[in-house]
């Protein structure tokens, strides 16, 4: 915990700095008889972030704040291997929207979450695979006209198309 | 007696069809959300908002209005039947309510937190009506200072009423507010903060995106990490003889129901508090009036009134900075902001001059609302008592999902999806060593009104500061925010001085 409470402090005072060094792209000085110009907003308010940061470091050293006296494990092995599962097969599933749509990836998700982290039977997991696409194929697409992105998969969709819009 | 005609023109929008339909399922799928363990009211709002581009904006405030109701109710289900809080709102049920499953009193447990959170939300909703519109009549006269002191004013709150770790609140607001102004510069229309040179910064960061994130994928990953043990869930029976008994039982309960409705109701007025510390204060002093003091903590049904009566008073509370000054008082009602810009209405007191059906129907629901919550809670508890057995391993999966297509369907970018969940990671690492979330998403939806404001003051001033302090109305609220920024750093040189001279060898 302590470990990790200060290697998060470092990392959002780097953020920070790299904020204010974008910020300078527009100007950050007062324009007289106008205020602030575009970059001052977000200048000002990453250099306070920047301070925050200082002043969670500070804290550390002086083990003021909770997690830094913390001798606890920020994650135990166990919770550290279902966060890498659960965010990791959600990072390849949103990578994989890109390549075959939201209506293969979404339910492989699905099947992965429910039969190897949930150990549910595969009637249980086939019935809700199947049932998320469809319900949300009619709700987004044909209720609400928003497409959903479909990648290599659109061509499946023409002859559904035809027939509900 | 204006007041009465607009709330009787509220009710027929309230009634309309579609309106009544959707508060009656708003009510059922709040309670849902509120029941499971980990969900609350804002991460329902957050993931549904953009299923609400179906309906009107009428009708989506409505609906999410009647989410926000239901949540509140169905939180003490989970704290009473599992000891898990169904939501943060409902810590302080768990206390007594739990005690109360173990004797094989839940069903009472239930039928007093159902009756308490009516009679909260009852209270408030009338002291909603009466005070909204004078409150909105005088915000009429504000400029772009007092808005601007107000916005200040609310994250102040934060600050000298949050009572986290100051540095790290104090840094949630500066992130959200920083990450709001990222896109168009609002005056020289200049793009800003493009990182990378990405097309998808330039229409800015959508605090959808943010609070799906942090409320949806955060919270998940939370709770999938909190939820690993096994739970026990409590036997409740509930017959039409037992309900009828467990009314009559609630006869002694009625001060603390008041006490708690009056406190909940004022407490959510202001930013920073909201439901979950009001039910907690409520708790506590429901305790200390209590002539038996000793047995809370072990079942007394007045520990299950207080902050039951004082959630539901609480959420309403919230909703009339949000409608009348365009400041939320709660993440939840932040979230509620942000959708009004979203559907095209501009928050503040205008509001009530130019969108009269909107604010009344939105009010006139919570009537509705309060009672369909009643009515659906305790006329279905068997059904909330299976829901709780659902295992999480089939209830994580959907959420995610939702959560994906919500993220990308209000702006359709898969470029936001990628933030979305970036956002949800790192918010989750953050959550884990104390950052407060809540501050960031509240920046968020107000960042660019008070950016706005700020600078549409000074140029109307020439560049003179001193304009925000000189206005009676938002000098005052100005002296006040600084007030409560500082407020904590007077304590911690307060404890410095004092540490020094225990230090001192006398």
């Amino acid at each position: 915990m302590r470990v990790a409470e200060l290697v998060m402090a470092i990392a959002m005072a780097v953020f920070s700095l790299l904020l204010m060094w974008k910020s300078t792209e527009l100007p950050i000085g007062w324009i007289p008889g106008e205020g602030p110009g575009g970059g001052a907003f977000p200048f000002w308010l990453s250099a306070a972030m920047l301070l925050c940061c200082i002043a969670i470091i500070v804290r550390w050293v002086l083990r003021a704040s909770p997690p830094s006296r913390s001798t606890e494990a920020y994650m135990d092995p166990q919770a550290l291997k279902l966060f890498a599962l659960v965010a990791g097969s959600l990072t390849v599933m949103v990578g994989l929207i890109h390549i075959i749509g939201v209506y293969i990836s979404l339910p492989l998700f699905m099947i992965f979450y429910m039969r190897v982290l949930g150990g549910h039977s595969w009637k249980t997991v086939g019935g809700i695979a199947t049932a998320t696409p469809v319900v949300s194929f009619f709700f987004f697409e044909i209720a609400l006209k928003i497409e959903l992105p479909k990648g290599m998969t659109e061509p499946l969709f023409y002859p559904l198309y035809d027939i509900f819009m | 007696m204006e007041i009465f005609a607009h709330l009787a023109d509220g009710f027929l929008i309230a009634f309309e069809p579609l309106n009544l339909g959707l508060v009656v399922f708003g009510c059922a799928v709040g309670l849902f959300i509120g029941a499971m363990p980990g969900l609350g009211s804002v991460n329902g709002v957050a993931i549904l908002l953009p299923m609400t581009f179906l309906v009107p904006p009428t009708s989506a405030i409505i609906f999410l209005g009647a989410i926000y109701y239901g949540a509140m109710y169905g939180g003490a289900i989970s704290s009473i039947m599992l000891g898990i809080p169904g939501a943060s709102t409902a810590v302080a049920t768990t206390f007594d309510g739990r005690p109360m499953a173990m004797q094989g009193r839940a069903d009472e447990a239930l039928i007093a937190a159902a009756v308490a959170s009516f009679v909260g939300g009852s209270i408030s909703i009338v002291l909603f009506t009466l005070f909204a519109p004078p409150l909105a009549e005088v915000a009429l006269a504000f400029g772009p200072p007092e808005e601007f002191a107000l916005m200040v004013l609310a994250f102040a709150t934060f600050i000298g009423l949050g009572g986290d770790d100051i540095p790290k609140t104090f840094f949630s607001i500066c992130i959200g507010l920083v990450m709001s102004a990222v896109g168009l510069d609002i005056v020289s229309g200049e793009p800003r903060l493009i990182f990378g040179d990405l097309p998808g910064f330039f229409h800015g960061i959508n605090f959808l995106v943010l609070a799906i994130g942090i409320y949806g994928i955060g919270e998940m990953l939370w709770t999938v990490e909190i939820s690993k043990g096994e739970v026990m869930v409590s036997q409740a029976t509930v017959t039409l003889a037992r309900v009828v008994a467990g009314l009559k039982n609630l006869k002694g309960t009625i001060k603390t129901m008041l006490m708690g409705s009056f406190l909940g109701y004022f407490v959510g007025i202001l930013p920073a508090a909201g439901a979950t510390p009001g039910s907690l204060m409520a708790y506590g002093i429901a305790k200390t009036i209590s002539k038996d003091p000793d047995s809370f903590g072990k079942g007394n049904v007045d520990g299950v009134v207080a902050p039951e009566s004082a959630n539901n008073a609480a959420s309403t509370g919230s909703m009339l900075p949000m409608l009348t000054l365009g400041i939320p008082g709660s993440p939840t009602t932040a979230i509620l902001l942000g959708g009004m810009v979203i559907w095209g209405l501009e928050p503040g007191p205008l509001l009530f001059v130019n969108h009269a059906d909107f604010v009344w129907g939105l009010i006139a629901s919570l009537y509705a609302a309060n009672l369909f919550a009643l009515l659906i809670n305790i006329g279905f508890i068997p059904v909330f008592i299976w829901v709780l057995r659902l295992p999480f391993t089939i209830l994580a999966p959907l959420i995610f999902g939702l959560c994906v297509i919500g993220g990308y369907a209000p702006t359709r970018s898969m470029h936001d999806l990628w933030l979305m969940l970036i956002f949800g990671v790192v918010g989750y690492l953050m959550r884990k060593l104390d950052y407060p979330m809540a501050p960031a998403v509240l920046a968020i939806v107000l960042g660019p009104l008070a950016e706005r404001s700020m600078r549409q003051t000074l140029i109307g001033s020439h560049g003179d500061i001193t304009e925000f302090f000189v206005r009676p109305i938002s000098g005052t609220i100005m002296v006040v925010a600084l007030i409560l920024i500082f407020l904590p750093l007077v304590n911690v040189l307060r404890n410095m001085v004092r540490h020094r001279i225990s230090k001192t060898p006398l």
